[in-house]
């Protein structure tokens, strides 16, 4: 699974896409944990880089990333094009991360 | 019989001054820090920037003709960030007047450049960043409106390695 190929581009630069096989998807929607939210909130006193909150990001985007790998992989295909991300605030404390791509197959 | 009422009359005047005066006291305390942070990684930033030969990147989404290519994935970095006390005292009183938020301006400014940097570093051997996209969005704290929570800022696109002139590139399963 992890010689997946992603790519935000139409086509995987170099390679002729031999098949479509459509949108797929990932989402993890997290929540702050109360540790990561006092050590926030002192941080914010001062400002600059919330890092608990960096480090819960990137962790859950990592983990929507893979869900979406999971389906391009169960679809058969080698590489997913047209990544995007997408980051919203669903509820107070909470974030919803969703990554979606074109699943295809490469030469 | 009484005992140094003067005394402690002064020093009950002088908690209560603390006890208004903490907030502006905090105002200012948390300001100056927040201030040597942000002036710190700026230097820190501008410093990398210039470290070597940083990965061109670009937000079109074609290659350059002429090259094979060995390698492409994606990167992504994301950098989230907040106000400290000062500066957003600040914004809020800008917020009665309207205009410019400069202290949110620099706030984003660093964590753009922040991110930029953390996505080349992700890549070092890569030859081109394509495609190139960040996004911005404002993360909620639990405490709601009040508390600004932070914003963070993604930045991601394609990495794109060059093969040697005149060799195929490997091939994928």
């Amino acid at each position: 699974m992890n010689d997946l190929i992603l790519t935000n581009l139409e086509t995987v630069p170099g390679r002729r896409t031999v098949e479509h096989y459509g949108l797929v998807s990932g989402n993890t929607v997290r929540a702050k944990n109360v540790g990561r939210d006092i050590a926030a909130s002192l941080k914010n006193l001062v400002g600059g880089e919330l890092k608990g909150y960096t480090q819960l990001l990137a962790q859950s985007r990592d983990e929507a990333v893979e869900r979406m790998k999971e389906q391009a992989v169960a679809m058969g295909a080698n590489a997913i094009v047209n990544v995007r991300f997408s980051t919203s605030s669903v509820a107070q404390g909470a974030a919803e991360l969703y990554a979606y791509g074109t699943a295809v197959r490469v030469e | 019989m009484t005992p140094d009422y003067g005394q402690s009359e002064s020093v009950h005047t002088a908690l209560i001054i603390l006890f208004y005066a903490a907030p502006f006291i905090a105002l200012v305390v948390f300001g100056f820090i927040g201030m040597l942070a942000e002036r710190s990684h700026y230097k820190s930033i501008r410093q990398r920037e210039q470290n070597g030969l940083r990965i061109p990147i670009t937000p079109t989404r074609r290659l350059e003709a002429g090259h094979i290519v060995a390698e492409s994935r994606l990167v992504a970095a994301s950098v989230v960030v907040s106000l400290d006390y000062f500066k957003r005292f600040l914004a809020n009183l800008r917020n009665l007047f309207g205009g410019r938020v400069r202290s949110y301006e620099s706030l984003l400014d660093r964590a753009r450049r922040e991110a930029i940097l953390r996505m080349q570093d992700e890549c070092p051997d890569a030859d081109m960043i394509l495609n190139f996209r960040m996004e911005t969005s404002s993360i909620a704290n639990t405490r709601g409106k009040q508390g600004a929570g932070g914003v963070e800022v993604l930045a991601y696109g394609t990495m794109v390695r060059y093969a040697a002139p005149g060799t195929t590139p490997p091939k994928i399963s």
